[in-house]
């Protein structure tokens, strides 16, 4: 059982690092003017929901399945990512929006938060690849 | 130009310069007669027209690619449209400011507030010192360093020398211009309506239309409309070509050989030159008219006799030093000189199109569209005119005296550079410790120095004793706010001028269109943290100029990295290569640079037109377009749902539109349309050969179509009786209409479905809510929380619908300007998103009535016309470029930011103002000198592609006094109001005021405590920085943030929407408004103005203490003037002005002087009609008579007196001390 619930945080957290990867290459894209902003909010606006339910899912895996320190260390970024939605104005097209990325240093912010996440995920792939060794020794 | 002789007073004779100038040049244009304007339009046939202008009649897309050029051809007016006379000078003449040395204490009455009051003339005596030491010095400098450019400037000076040129030649070849109107529509695009094969280039398809004589069609996408069309669809595939263009074709590729181009410049230096002569202009004596000519005007420049001698310089320092009141007369005149006709320069061209640039390498992407080079477009141009049919007026072709002068290689400023010689480094003096402006650092000019040695010694040693006189600069006096009660200068108040040698001083971009918030740039980040002053650059690009040099050429120099336009800031290594002055980048001077067609000498890159001014007009060839250039068009869009039938707005517009409908900027391709709604959308066929408008209405909200593919969007010219109809028609149309819906969402998607094929602009007319379909809006608006000190909620847009549409319409080039005319709340927060993305600009009327409102009314029909007549730019873009190490972060205005520096515009106006935050990312410490340059490209309404460029240089300095004695208070408080309005929306009101407030405390206190050596008890500013805390306060208490105050949620957005996108001059009148008393008018210190005498009141200061009951007042608010009549107000000026017989008699609503024939009355309207004149929202004018209730509309400006919501000026200025010791 335990096996399995790590089996799939693994699965989802490469789901969530190729996400991370094309969020940062996507910006990168935009701050090298590949793309215009329309259409690189319009692409990361996309994926937004599938990142934030794909983290929340395995935070709440960890919950259920009594992982306390993995569940708390997924906890504050499982928040920031509902916060950040929760919180675009009504007349925002979405957490990104091309009328102000470019303003205020948001594509700063905002690759920043990507790399940071990039990071993030990685430290729990290791995490998890290593908890399904460990279950899977254990069976 | 000359000294006016027996002028009666000096100062008079300084303003009178600019006029006399103006008068000389149309003078001069008017002698050839007034022939029309050259207009460029046949060669645009030849245009491939790429696929989303629809099919395209083959015997036109052949020949496609030779661009011709006429020898004498391309020469257009600085001012090419219509509002050219109606603005000329209109933005310049105000700026001649007139300090006359008025001494006359305001310290009227005993009211103290402020205790001990400082004698009032320290203030007003300071401040010619300063310009007085500063002139003097500059005068020196001016002798020594600028001798050179005194004679180069004659190359292309002189006003009358382009009277030629003004008589360019409008050549309506109104047959020209159907196939392109007409073949814009194809199938393709309009997927929802089932047309079988409609031939969409078919120019002569739409009669289809016209033997249907029902007004009204409702094609919901059955097929009896569609069987019409097949029934249409085989006409005959080529219609003739009308003769007239064919006839003009054929002439055109007579010259459009190829080898026209190969025949290059030489052949065409001729015509170059031809046209300007009279480039000396009679010698000007007077010696205290140069120093300040020197300063601004390079046409009595020439006046200076080549070799001057070193007496001469002294004679001048002596003179200004010695008279206060001339000497700050002509420190103004850098203001003023924008009017001086002098550097009026219109080049004949020299171009083919079909050349391409060399320089340009080929860019791959969208944005560097405006970085040129697009090998696909090089077959097609638009640009390339006809010659020139009207036999060019040539007055006295004098040939242009080439001054003598040694052959000069390297640019005078490029200090800081290595590769220079070294008796130039030699000669640069090292900074003045005290930040002293016109410090003689950078004025180094090696072979000038020299020539005259002992002059440049003695000047020198002049200026350095001027200069050391003054301890500190004025600029950086401490002034201790709390004691100091009139802060407020009675005079005008000017941009500081960067602190830059006269050369440079002289080629700076001026103020109006480019101001940077620090007119010394600190060298670091760190410098500017401690400064906490707000760095940023506010823009007004697109400036109605009275002259600006418009170029064409060949290749349009620029560097090969960054892009950047030469300009006269770049220095030339040798006369091969310059050197870019924003990445450092050594690029060649291309071959055809290097000859000057003004002097027709070779070898002289330096003294080009684009070398020689700051501000200079290109015309782009076709590397800068990515289709055709589009034609002029307007769409109408109108609300006519019984809300607006009753405030009876259409009959305002009508009446405008029909007044103006041959104003309209554009060309013979001009196109218009019109759709109204209500619940449902009515489209309007227009198209030439019916007899009456058709009528089309589409009640499909959901998903809305247009009814016919073209016919909608009709050319002006063609159509412009049945135009003329409707217009005539409509606002009877809709009369007893009972619907109350307004379904403005699918009207704006028609709108954009019927302008995507071309771009334009769409006007739109709201008066209520949107309550249909998409983008439907709730009320919001609290009216219990107006006046709430708390949270105001609903800044932001409710819904993203119009976001979508503005950046939907902004990538199809099309800009969309909002009228809101209503008296209920109408969510103007979530509406004005759709210009504010897509460039529009809004304009909002509360509680607008036709009958009911006639102020309202007459605001709105003065305003109609300037809209509809001003210049347009089309499909625009800008781009803002700095020097390396200085990045742009944020910007604001009304636009799309399309990449990290490029700014989409799909329309640009003449009333748009920008503004840009600043940071430094790297040290500025191996350089001096700091850059910008905003490059603006667009469509001319007459269809063709030029570039404005301005370029501004300012100084960088290392010690934080001389941050704060380069600030620029007023375009610091502009960007602070815009970066409070993002916070307001972005956080909350209260955060915004917080920030504000904290702007003030912070830099005062950096100032106190790093820079001044006084003790801390007292509120300390540098005199630069006086006004700051009275301005922050007079934000604070402006509609857009004030809390405590009953205001509307509209109004409030709307003011946030003005202080977004008015230019400087017009926000800082919203802001802080000007009070003047005008019971006693008198004419000493007046100006004239349009033979016109327009006295000069001084300037009081915001607060109830100044307004007596004996007087009558006047404040101009921007957007509105009140003239406040006292109880007791002299009976005289109440008949002679206002035309009542006594104060009891003045009407409650009085919105105009009556034109008595008075002297007091006469001087009062010359001043308020000169005051309007100025601006392009035409203000209302409101009589308050003391005790009527609409005196609190008049008494919430006075904005130093306290509120029940908000301190008084001292009280905050107390409140700061506090804050500030804490």
């Amino acid at each position: 059982m335990e096996a399995v619930v790590f089996v799939f945080s693994l699965l989802d957290c490469c789901a969530l690092i190729f996400l991370s990867v094309y969020f940062i290459i996507t910006l990168s894209d935009l701050e090298c003017d590949y793309i215009n902003a329309r259409s690189c909010c319009s692409k990361l606006n996309k994926w937004i929901i599938p990142e934030l339910i794909g983290h929340t899912l395995v935070t709440l895996l960890m919950l259920v399945s009594l992982h306390w320190f993995i569940f708390l260390l997924n906890l504050p970024v499982a928040t920031w990512n509902i916060y950040r939605f929760i919180m675009v104005p009504s007349g925002n097209m979405g957490v990104f929006d091309p009328t102000e990325i470019h303003n205020r240093g948001q594509l700063k912010s905002h690759m920043k938060e990507a790399m940071i996440k990039l990071g993030f995920h990685l430290l729990c792939f290791f995490m998890y690849l290593y908890s399904m060794i460990l279950a899977l020794i254990n069976d | 130009m000359s000294a006016p002789a027996g002028s009666p007073q000096r100062a008079a004779s300084a303003r009178m310069q600019p006029r006399l100038g103006g008068a000389a040049a149309s003078g001069a244009a008017a002698g050839p007669g007034p022939a029309p304007r050259q207009q460029n339009g046949p060669a645009q046939n030849q245009m491939q027209i790429p696929s989303g202008y629809g099919v395209y009649p083959q015997n036109y897309s052949a020949p496609s690619g030779h661009c011709f050029q006429g020898p004498g051809k391309m020469t257009s007016l600085p001012l090419d449209d219509q509002c050219g006379d109606y603005y000329s000078g209109l933005y310049a003449v105000p700026t001649q400011n007139v300090v006359t040395p008025k001494t006359t204490n305001q310290q009227a009455g005993a009211q103290q507030i402020y205790g001990r009051a400082p004698p009032a003339p320290h203030n007003v005596g300071s401040t010619p010192e300063y310009f007085q030491g500063a002139a003097s010095s500059a005068s020196h400098l001016y002798t020594s360093a600028s001798q050179p450019y005194s004679s180069l400037v004659n190359h292309y000076s002189g006003p009358a020398m382009y009277s030629a040129n003004s008589s360019a030649v409008s050549q309506g070849f109104p047959s020209t211009c159907g196939h392109y109107a007409v073949s814009t529509v194809s199938n393709a695009v309009y997927p929802s309506v089932s047309y079988p094969s409609l031939p969409a280039g078919e120019p002569y398809g739409q009669q289809m239309f016209t033997s249907q004589n029902a007004s009204t069609v409702r094609p919901v996408r059955d097929n009896s409309f569609s069987s019409q069309n097949t029934a249409l669809s085989h006409p005959s595939p080529l219609p003739p070509p009308p003769s007239q263009q064919y006839h003009q074709q054929q002439s055109l590729s007579g010259y459009s050989t190829p080898s026209w181009s190969a025949s290059g410049p030489p052949s065409t230096q001729d015509n170059l030159v031809r046209n300007h002569t009279g480039s000396l202009t009679p010698a000007n004596n007077n010696p205290t008219n140069t120093v300040a000519d020197s300063l601004s005007c390079p046409v009595t420049q020439n006046v200076q006799p080549p070799k001057s001698s070193p007496v001469v310089s002294t004679v001048v320092s002596g003179a200004s030093s010695a008279r206060l009141p001339p000497t700050a007369n002509h420190l103004v005149e850098p203001v003023a000189s924008v009017t001086q006709p002098s550097e009026l320069l219109q080049q004949k061209g020299i171009d083919s199109s079909s050349t391409t640039s060399s320089a340009s390498p080929l860019p791959n992407s969208y944005d560097a569209l405006e970085g040129g080079g697009y090998p696909d477009m090089l077959s097609s141009s638009a640009s390339s005119p006809a010659p020139d049919p009207a036999p060019e007026p040539d007055p006295t072709p004098a040939p242009v005296p080439t001054a003598p002068q040694p052959s000069k290689v390297a640019k005078p400023f490029g200090y800081g550079y290595p590769t220079l010689q070294p008796g130039y480094q030699n000669t640069a003096a090292p900074l003045h410790p005290g930040g002293q402006p016109c410090s003689p650092a950078y004025s180094g000019f090696q072979q000038y120095t020299q020539q005259y040695p002992g002059m440049n010694q003695l000047s020198s040693s002049l200026g350095g004793l001027s200069l050391q006189s003054s301890i500190q600069p004025e600029s950086l006096r401490p002034v201790n706010l709390t004691q100091e009660r009139n802060i407020l200068p009675v005079t005008p108040i000017l941009a500081p001028i960067p602190n830059l040698n006269l050369d440079l001083k002289k080629l700076n971009c001026s103020p109006d269109s480019f101001r940077c918030t620090l007119t010394n740039i600190p060298q670091t980040q760190a410098l500017l943290t401690k400064a906490k002053l707000p760095l940023g650059l506010l823009l007004h690009p697109f400036r109605d100029l009275t002259q600006l040099p418009v170029i064409t050429s060949n290749t349009i120099v620029r560097c090969r990295s960054c892009r950047t336009y030469i300009n006269p800031f770049v220095s030339f290594i040798d006369q091969r290569r310059w050197k870019c002055n924003l990445c450092y980048r050594v690029n060649d001077v291309p071959e055809e640079f290097m000859y000057n067609p003004l002097t027709r000498s070779y070898g002289e890159p330096h003294k080009r037109p684009e070398v020689q001014n700051s501000t200079v007009e290109f015309i782009a060839s076709s590397d800068y377009m990515l289709r055709p250039p589009q034609p002029a068009v307007y769409l109408f869009v109108l609300d006519v749902s019984h809300n607006a039938v009753e405030a009876g707005y259409l009959t305002i517009l009508c009446q405008s539109l029909l007044e103006n409908l041959d104003k309209l900027p554009g060309d013979s391709r001009t196109r218009i349309g019109f759709v109204t709604f209500d619940s449902t959308i009515h489209f309007y066929n227009l198209q030439e050969g019916l007899s009456q408008p058709q009528m089309l209405i589409v009640s499909d909200i959901d998903d809305v179509f247009l009814p016919t593919p073209d016919s909608l969007l009709v050319n002006l010219h063609e159509s412009k009786e049945l135009i003329k109809d409707l217009l005539n028609a409509l606002p009877n149309m809709f009369t007893n209409t009972r619907e109350t819906h307004s379904a403005l969402g699918p009207a704006l998607q028609a709108a954009f479905k019927l302008m995507s094929p071309t771009g334009g602009r769409v006007s739109v007319f709201q008066t209520q809510l949107p309550s249909l379909g998409a983008g439907l809006l709730q009320s919001r608006e609290d009216p219990n929380q107006r006046s709430s000190t708390k949270v105001v909620q609903h800044l932001g847009p409710a819904t993203d619908f119009y976001k979508k549409l503005a950046l939907d319409c902004s990538g199809q080039q099309t800009a969309v300007d909002l009228f809101l005319l209503s008296s209920q709340y109408s969510d103007l927060s979530s509406l004005a998103c759709m210009s504010k993305y897509s460039a529009g600009c809004i304009y909002y009327y509360p509680s607008f009535h036709s009958t009911h409102n006639p102020s309202q009314a007459e605001k709105l029909q003065k305003e109609l016309k300037r809209y509809l007549t001003r210049k347009i730019g089309f499909e625009a873009v800008m781009r803002i470029r700095c020097t390396k190490g200085l990045s742009m972060h944020t910007f604001h205005g009304n636009f799309f930011v399309r990449s990290t520096d490029l700014l989409s515009l799909a329309n640009i106006n003449p009333d748009a103002g920008f503004a840009v935050q600043l940071s430094i990312e790297e040290s500025l410490t191996d350089t001096s000198l700091v850059c910008f340059q905003t490059a603006l490209l667009y469509t001319s309404s007459k269809g063709e592609r030029r570039i404005r460029v301005h370029t501004l240089c300012l100084p960088v300095v290392s010690s934080l006094a001389d941050v704060y004695a380069g600030v620029d208070v007023q375009a610091a408080i502009c960007l602070l109001a815009n970066m409070a309005v993002d916070r307001s929306i972005s956080t909350s009101l209260s955060d915004a005021r917080d920030a504000l407030v904290n702007a003030v405390v912070d830099s005062l206190s950096a100032y106190s405590s790093t820079v001044s050596n006084l003790q801390h008890s007292v509120l300390i500013a540098p005199s630069s920085l006086k006004l700051f805390p009275l301005y922050v306060l007079a934000l604070l208490k402006q509609k857009a943030f004030r809390t405590g105050t009953s205001t509307r949620l509209d109004d409030r957005v709307y003011a946030m929407c003005q202080i977004k996108c008015q230019p400087l001059v017009h926000l800082m009148k919203m802001i802080h408004p000007n009070l003047y008393r005008i019971d006693r008018l008198i004419d000493e210190g007046a100006i004239h103005v349009n033979d016109r005498v327009v006295p000069q009141p001084p300037l009081q200061k915001l607060s109830a203490e100044k307004l007596t009951r004996e007087g009558a007042f006047l404040m101009d608010c921007g957007c509105v003037f009140y003239i406040w009549v006292g109880k007791s107000c002299d009976n005289n000026f109440i008949e002679d002005v206002l035309g009542c017989p006594n104060f009891a008699s003045i009407p409650q609503k009085m919105t105009h002087l009556p034109e008595l024939d008075t002297l007091s009355s006469e001087r009062t309207r010359s001043f308020i009609t000169w005051l309007r004149d100025c601006r392009p929202l035409s203000p209302v004018l409101h009589v308050v008579k003391d005790e009527s209730p609409a005196k609190t509309e008049f008494f919430q400006h006075l904005i130093e007196d306290r509120t029940e919501a908000a301190f008084s000026y001292y009280e905050f200025l107390l409140h700061i001390q506090q804050q500030i010791c804490k």
